[in-house]
């Protein structure tokens, strides 16, 4: 074959394979049928969720999940339906950190996906919400 | 001659190709906090909430 041809190929092939790990560094995938549901899951149960986090009944913890923070502050009649409100919470967190991560091709991602929304979430509460940090659980102000 | 050099091209494809893929399994830790932002943004509806008044004070601010 032509050494200018084989050259020329080489470089077309090298450019795809640049592009396409560019663009995969670029951007995480989380367009999948699975994240939009979790997605969604995950946003109508905010509506529930968050007079909790104002009351400060449950908070958004250090490991990327909410944590049931303060029951004495929650009914009683009413514990056992927040009880489940944050167990549905943090299983759809699980699987949505999965998701990310073998989304993108790499599972053994999960802990750090897990990492990195467990720092945005608290990053980003309202204040008066109570975020659980390396001192302990406190006000985000 | 020629059979070198094409045997040189693919040799250095192959090895730059290796090192892309070496970067790509570090977790890409800027794209991940993006793609967070992005999924908090849905679930906690802040971004609605947050373009809705700033459109309108553009619209209101822009004739003065």
């Amino acid at each position: 074959m032509n050494p200018f041809k084989m050259l020329r190929r080489a470089f077309v092939a090298l450019a795809l394979v640049i592009g396409t790990v560019a663009f995969a560094q670029g951007n995480l995938e989380i367009n999948t049928p699975a994240i939009s549901t979790l997605k969604q899951s995950m946003q109508q149960r905010h509506v529930q969720l968050a007079p909790l986090y104002a009351s400060g009944a449950v908070g958004l913890a250090a490991d990327g999940t909410v944590a049931l923070r303060d029951a004495s502050s929650v009914p009683l009649a009413q514990r056992g339906q927040v009880n489940a409100l944050v167990a549905a919470e943090n299983a759809d967190r699980a699987a949505l950190y999965r998701e990310i991560a073998r989304a993108n091709g790499h599972p053994e991602w999960e802990a750090e996906v897990r990492k990195t929304f467990a720092q945005r979430w608290i990053e980003r509460a309202q204040p008066g919400w109570w975020v659980q940090g390396a001192g302990g659980w406190a006000v985000r102000r | 001659m020629t059979r070198l050099n094409a045997g040189l091209a693919l040799a250095w494809v192959v090895m730059v190709t290796a090192g892309c893929v070496t970067i790509n399994i570090y977790f890409p830790a800027a794209a991940a906090e993006k793609a967070a932002d992005r999924i908090i943004d849905e679930v906690w509806q802040l971004r609605e909430g947050q373009a809705a008044p700033a459109t309108g004070a553009n619209t209101e601010g822009a004739p003065k």
